[in-house]
């Protein structure tokens, strides 16, 4: 096996036996991403200069030390460009570290590039990139799933170790899917926001992409925790992630909720969670079908609350202080409505439109407060759930990759991909999304397991027993 | 309520926002389905739920200490001006 296929943990012990160095494994990435990103194109900027110098000069004896890590393009590094896949922000330098940013250099951390994304993490596809569209490593003509497409797709093709998306609909969890990989997304408060660029501030989440499930405890461990410039964040004591990877599943108490399982959920998809279940059952796991009675009404709270908020976060955008102005001469109104024109695409304007109307004099009541009440009610489902199940389970995406440009002509066919991953954001609890097999076309199939506030370690117990006993993080895409 | 009665074209003006003829048909079109497909709220039952609903999860009030911290410097902070002169953004005049 190349170095690039490995993993943290496997590289963590070469790198403190001294068996190999940063540099000879920056150099096995920097070959990987010049064969193969020509291709996937998950990249948006590789500096391999600094990758070098980095490795020259990393603490090997830091929890990540050495390990070269990708990083979503909406995540600010200073000194480095920070675009959100936008036209709006070509240029801008980044003033400062974002805290998950300086939590990764304190944990030795090599930071090696910057990844494509759907523009401002508006997208499931990560076609609405303006730069670029990257594929699916596995079948070059299917998307790889967004918003975080990019960040997925380099670890999916072995061109980065690990690497941070952001989730606030499924933007981790279903690009993880569709790639092949294992996407967490914390719980809400768990991980600082700090730096991360605002889409919807109450759904909003960082998380990490990795090829296993320990990658994934090990990533967690180093980003999470309160932080002082982030109120959302939480003051709940994080425990030792990797510690839970070794308690069994017997007694494991696992809810399989029916409403996740009916209708347009794909053959395979269904096949591959069915053999999943049985295998938790021939564990000894606790198996119950529960209910999410207000699970119908997720996409429609989420797309009013979502653009909503999108709407008065991306008002900052507007031609003064930083980003794109356009060349216009003209009052500060038109010099408003003429940079963020120019400078925005095409779904960051519909949803900007969609938010502005449902905050809007007269409608607020029936569509922004309307669903803040139904919010309040899934909520409570996945309370009521968690009284009676440890985790739940169900399928991350409704369907295997989809064809490129199959649903960029329809907004809401494009929304309804992430039925399974967003009604999580809207009750603020964790989920992951860990490969479970292959459709029969050969595209990755991802399960989803839900765990309650702050119980990220059940969900790595549950997920690392499930993936030890299979086969599927071995498998690589081929080029 | 009649979700088709979204005006694309006022409401892009309201969010500070310029859009062809093109753009507003399309969006016009777009929306309006969008707004058609969240309409199924209307007939949820919500009379078990607060007016004003607070989330319990969220944190409220998170104060700090009102002391002086080390921030951005003026330079990074004008740094990604499109227009900027003596640490200043520089801006069109907005009162005549």
């Amino acid at each position: 096996m190349s170095l690039y296929q490995e993993t943290i943990a496997s590289l963590r012990r070469k790198l403190t036996a001294k068996e190999i160095s940063p540099t000879e494994l920056v150099q096995s990435l920097l070959q990987r991403i010049e064969s193969v990103d020509p291709k996937v194109n998950g990249y948006l900027r590789v500096d391999s200069e600094k990758a070098l110098a980095q490795a020259k000069n990393c603490d090997l004896s830091k929890p990540l030390g050495g390990i070269p890590i990708a990083i979503k393009d909406n995540i600010n590094e200073k000194g480095e460009e920070c675009t959100c896949a936008s036209q709006i922000l070509v240029g801008y330098q980044a003033p400062y570290d974002a805290t998950v940013i300086r939590k990764l250099k304190e944990a030795g951390a090599i930071l090696l590039g910057r990844t494509n994304m759907d523009e401002f993490a508006m997208g499931s596809s990560t076609e609405h990139s303006s730069f670029k569209k990257t594929s699916n490593p596995w079948k070059l003509d299917h998307i790889p799933g967004g918003s975080s497409g990019g960040s997925a797709a380099v670890v999916a093709a072995d061109e980065a170790i690990a690497s941070l998306g952001s989730d606030t609909g499924g933007s981790i969890r279903q690009p993880a899917a569709l790639c092949g990989c294992v996407g967490l997304k914390p719980t809400y408060g768990r991980v600082s926001r700090y730096g991360l660029v605002a889409f919807a501030s109450s759904l909003d989440q960082i998380g990490p992409f990795t090829k296993t499930v320990e990658d994934s405890a090990l990533m967690l461990q180093a980003i999470a925790g309160q932080d002082h410039y982030e109120n959302t964040s939480r003051p709940v004591a994080v425990p030792d992630y990797t510690a839970s990877l070794q308690q069994p599943v017997k007694g494991l108490r696992i809810g399989i909720p029916k409403e996740y399982f009916g209708e347009g959920i794909d053959h395979d998809v269904a096949d591959a969670l069915q053999k999943s279940i049985a295998w938790y059952q021939s564990q000894g796991a606790i198996i119950k079908e529960i209910s999410l009675p207000h699970t119908h009404a997720a996409i429609a709270v989420y797309y009013i609350i979502a653009t909503a908020e999108a709407s008065a976060n991306l008002a900052r955008f507007d031609g003064v202080r930083y980003g794109h102005r356009t060349s216009t001469v003209g009052d500060p109104l038109t010099i408003y409505r003429k940079s963020r024109a120019e400078g925005f695409g095409p779904e960051v304007k519909r949803r900007i439109i969609l938010g502005t109307y449902v905050l809007s004099s007269g409608y607020a009541d029936a569509y922004y407060n309307r669903a803040q009440k139904v919010r309040q009610l899934l909520r409570r489902d996945f309370v009521t759930a968690f009284q009676e199940c440890d985790v739940l389970l169900t399928p991350t995406s409704p369907t295997p990759a989809f064809k490129a440009g199959e649903k960029m002509n329809d907004p809401l066919k494009m929304y309804l991909a992430d039925i399974c991953t967003i009604a999580v954001n809207l009750a603020e609890v964790c989920g992951i999304s860990i490969p479970c097999g292959f459709s029969s076309n050969q595209l990755p199939i991802g399960l989803q397991l839900i765990g309650p506030h702050f119980q990220e370690g059940t969900l790595f117990r549950a997920a690392h027993a499930y993936e030890q006993a299979h086969e599927w993080v071995k498998r690589h895409p081929q080029f | 309520m009649n979700s088709n009665s979204i005006d694309v074209a006022y409401v892009a003006g309201l969010a500070r926002l310029e859009l062809t003829q093109a753009e507003t048909e399309t969006f016009q079109k777009q929306i309006s389905s969008i707004l058609d497909y969240v309409e199924a709220l209307q007939r949820i039952d919500v009379s078990s739920v607060a007016d004003n609903p607070i989330d319990p999860n969220l944190p409220t009030n998170v104060l700090r200490p009102d002391e002086l911290r080390p921030s951005l410097t003026a330079q990074d902070v004008v740094r990604n001006a499109p227009k900027s002169a003596n640490n200043l953004v520089i801006m069109p005049k907005i009162v005549e």
